[in-house]
């Protein structure tokens, strides 16, 4: 391997140093040498077609992100907190909340913004979480960056936009704003992550959620009334009531994974009945400590491989799309379903006060640990003309005022889930539980955090052994590589 | 009228060249160029952002000992079978059958079964999946005869998944195959059926000594058109399985997809299409060399 330094090709490439030279005054004259040396340029590759000595030259990618990583952020003192100060200012606003109650939520807060700091506007850009995500590495790597981005907690986005140096440090904002009173800790650390990139879930603060998500359990109260079974309060009660259901002829619990991933969410819950929160959290965020192949983390995957073998997860859940899986649940098919909140308000909608949710019992460690986190962190690229600006608006949609604006809007914020839960409906149980598990219990983070690769890893992994294609033992393996390999990368 | 000598311009030997120019520029920007930089990229190591390695050939010999890589290989020329094989074989039985047959509402027919091509690809996926599904159609129909045991999810199961898409492939690629047939064979001029009717040729020998003979042309760009089809298909898959199960359904330009969006491996991504850029230019060149030959 032979490593190239990027820095040499500058001034051939007017790709490079198109986004490395943003410095100042030379600019232009600058400019107008790249403009010549870029016609150039073309007219001597497209004459050396495949002449891949040649295009070996121009490194693709900018070689201003300091490969040390750590974009940093100003200190507590220099941060200007008040956006009346701060003159005329249009703030670029990215974000992916499309759906109905989000978006509402988001608009109304944008409005009230605008209406208290006349000298700002807002440009508000929204698109799909898929679009966002797919975009914002190009976007960071650009020139013309957005003051506000929402960015994935993963290491494939967060993580390497750190190391990549994209991102402001929040650390000073933080502290001029108050958040980290504001937030309880195992919500922020979602949003660390160390300077170089290495350590997820600790370090400097690169984002800031506005709602929250909870895996959990859904339980149709009908069903578990004609079963003559209550709410399970312990994991056996779980498994005895998923056996009660397979008895009389229902189908345990719902789920469709064709698309891989679902399988995450109900595995996810059921690992913390095996695997203590202290182990999952290293696992699920990247960092070297823990073992897949560990005799708990085994002993996980083959109650999801019983379950499935026997027919608790239905026929073919690998055959079953989500969305047609969630719709079959609300008509009956299934007694429970274990999954995200964010499938509340719509399955709430058709089955009304019969659909309940809760969260998965206490675990092994006996603290209720479940699947979880927010929704996408608001974070400031590295690059933003309007940091301070950007800060203010961050702050704005996480304060108080906005989580009940979230709340009357349907959705779910991070913040007073408890007070603000509505007085009836799934989304009682759901506001309940979330607050139960961030305060009280853990939110085990995603699994698919842990590295670039693991969504697919786990995705395939997991729905082989549920396919009954891989035996347990050799799903681990394949998890602890991907793992393994990551951490030792380091 | 008197004939002026053609001016210096147009016997100029520059000139073709010159109309070709506008055209030239265009697909260079547009075709030419990206293909080098994708060319460039698959010698990095390089996120889509950020820092890039220069690593030479090495994600060209990673792919060698990837396994999702070559599984997306497999399958790919697996896919061929359903997209280009068998919709010629059915292509051609029906086509022979509508030229020949007086069949009532022939026009009917001959829409029905080209209905496909004309619906965006997400529909049909979105249309399939749901006759897929475990609850869907496509079992209760089963079941409804009594084929039990037949029923699953189809696009779950790794032995039936790559089966299942491919045969949306064959529904979708035989109505284009049929009508290009259609148009060969309606070129084949009456009197040679005629007479060979009156030598006391059958059906079946008529088809064999006439028809499949004077459509090989057609044969020869059905099967280009419908294998670059199989070999890029993408947008199927996507909406269908994302490659799943396991592995099971993956092809080489989900893998790019899959690699340079997902997993920001861009470097991997631009090698995994570079190949797939020449697999597919020189399965062409050997079909199409094969056609020629024999004609």
């Amino acid at each position: 391997m032979t490593v190239h330094k990027p820095a040499s090709a500058s001034t051939m490439c007017h790709h490079g140093a198109l986004r490395h030279s943003i410095a100042a005054v030379a600019a232009r004259t600058q400019e107008d040498t790249m403009r010549r040396q870029s016609r150039r340029h073309f007219l001597g590759s497209s004459a050396a077609v495949g002449g891949v000595g040649l295009l070996a030259a121009c490194a693709p990618g900018s070689d201003s992100g300091a490969s040390d990583g750590g974009g940093s952020g100003p200190a507590a003192s220099d941060v200007e907190t008040d956006p009346a100060a701060m003159g005329e200012i249009t703030l670029k606003v990215w974000d992916q909340e499309v759906r109905g109650a989000q978006n509402d939520a988001i608009e109304s807060l944008v409005d009230a913004f605008e209406k208290a700091y006349p000298n700002i506007t807002v440009d508000r850009v929204k698109q799909s979480f898929d679009d966002l995500q797919q975009q914002s590495g190009l976007a960071l790597s650009g020139n013309d960056v957005p003051d506000v981005l929402q960015v994935n907690n993963a290491r494939g986005d967060m993580g390497e936009f750190v190391k990549a140096g994209q991102l402001t440090d929040l650390t000073g904002y933080a502290e001029a704003y108050g958040w980290e009173d504001r937030f309880p800790t195992s919500v922020l650390s979602k949003a660390r992550y160390s300077a170089d990139g290495v350590t997820f879930g600790e370090g400097p603060l690169w984002g800031l959620p506005q709602t929250g998500e909870v895996c959990g359990i859904y339980y149709s109260a009908k069903k578990l009334k004609a079963l003559g079974a209550k709410p399970p309060t312990t994991w056996d009660e779980v498994y005895a009531l998923v056996e009660a259901a397979q008895e009389a002829g229902e189908l345990p619990i719902k789920l469709g994974n064709l698309e891989q991933w679902p399988a995450l969410h109900l595995f996810g819950p059921l690992q913390a009945d095996f695997v203590t929160a202290e182990t999952i959290v290293p696992l699920a965020m990247g960092n070297a400590g823990a073992d897949w192949t560990s005799e708990e983390n085994l002993a996980a995957l083959t109650r999801l491989a019983d379950w499935a073998s026997s027919g608790a997860l239905g026929d073919s859940p690998n055959g079953l799309a989500y969305d047609t899986a969630w719709a079959e649940y609300t008509e009956g098919s299934g007694v429970l379903l274990i999954g995200g909140s964010w499938l509340g308000p719509d399955m709430g909608a058709v089955m009304g006060e019969d659909l309940r949710f809760m969260a998965p019992p206490a675990g092994v460690d006996g603290t209720i640990a479940t699947t979880g986190g927010t929704g996408l962190p608001f974070a400031i690229p590295a690059k933003a003309a309007n940091a301070d600006a950007a800060a203010a608006y961050i702050d704005h949609l996480t304060s108080d005022t906005a989580m009940e604006l979230i709340a009357e809007a349907g959705g779910m914020p991070v913040l007073r889930t408890a007070e603000l839960a509505p007085a009836s409906g799934v989304n009682k149980d759901i506001y309940e539980a979330f607050d139960a598990v961030s305060n009280d219990g853990e939110l085990l983070p995603y699994l698919d955090y842990a590295t670039p690769t693991f969504a697919d890893t786990a995705g395939a992994a997991l729905q082989q052994v549920i396919g009954g294609e891989s035996e347990p033992a050799a799903a681990a393996e394949e998890l602890q590589t991907d793992y393994g390999d990551f951490t030792a990368e380091g | 009228m008197s004939k002026s000598p053609p001016s210096a311009v147009v016997r100029s030997r520059l000139t073709p060249y010159l109309f070709i120019l506008p055209a030239f520029l265009v697909y260079a920007a547009f075709s030419l160029y990206p293909l080098i930089r994708a060319a460039q990229f698959s010698l990095y190591d390089w996120a889509g952002f950020g820092p890039s390695t220069f690593v030479g050939l090495a994600n060209y010999a990673d792919l060698a000992g990837d396994e999702a890589f070559r599984a997306a290989l497999g399958n790919a020329l697996v896919l061929i079978a359903f997209y280009a094989l068998l919709p010629l074989v059915i292509g051609l039985v029906l086509a022979a059958i509508f030229r020949r047959g007086q069949v009532r509402g022939m026009g009917f027919f001959r829409s029905v079964i080209f209905l496909p091509q004309v619906i965006a690809l997400v529909v049909v996926a979105v249309a399939w999946r749901n006759i897929y599904a475990p609850n869907g159609p496509l079992n209760e129909l089963l079941r409804a005869v009594g084929l039990d045991g037949l029923a699953r999810g189809w696009l779950g199961d790794p032995g039936a998944a790559l089966p299942a898409v491919g045969f949306i492939g064959t529904w979708l690629e035989m109505g284009l195959v049929m009508l290009l047939l259609l148009a060969g064979m309606s070129r084949i001029p009456d009197d040679l059926f005629e007479a060979a009717r009156l030598d006391g040729a059958g059906p079946v020998r008529e088809f064999f000594a006439i028809t499949l003979p004077s459509v090989r042309g057609e044969i020869v760009v059905a099967l280009v058109l419908t294998i670059i089809a199989a070999l890029k298909t993408f947008d199927l898959i996507y909406m269908t399985t994302s490659g799943g199960p396991g592995n099971a359904t993956t092809v080489p330009s989900y893998e790019v997809y899959d690699r340079a969006f997902q997993l920001r491996e861009v470097g991997s991504a631009s090698a995994v299409a570079i190949v797939l850029t020449v697999l597919v230019f020189a399965i062409n060149v050997l079909v199409t060399r094969i056609g020629e030959r024999s004609r």
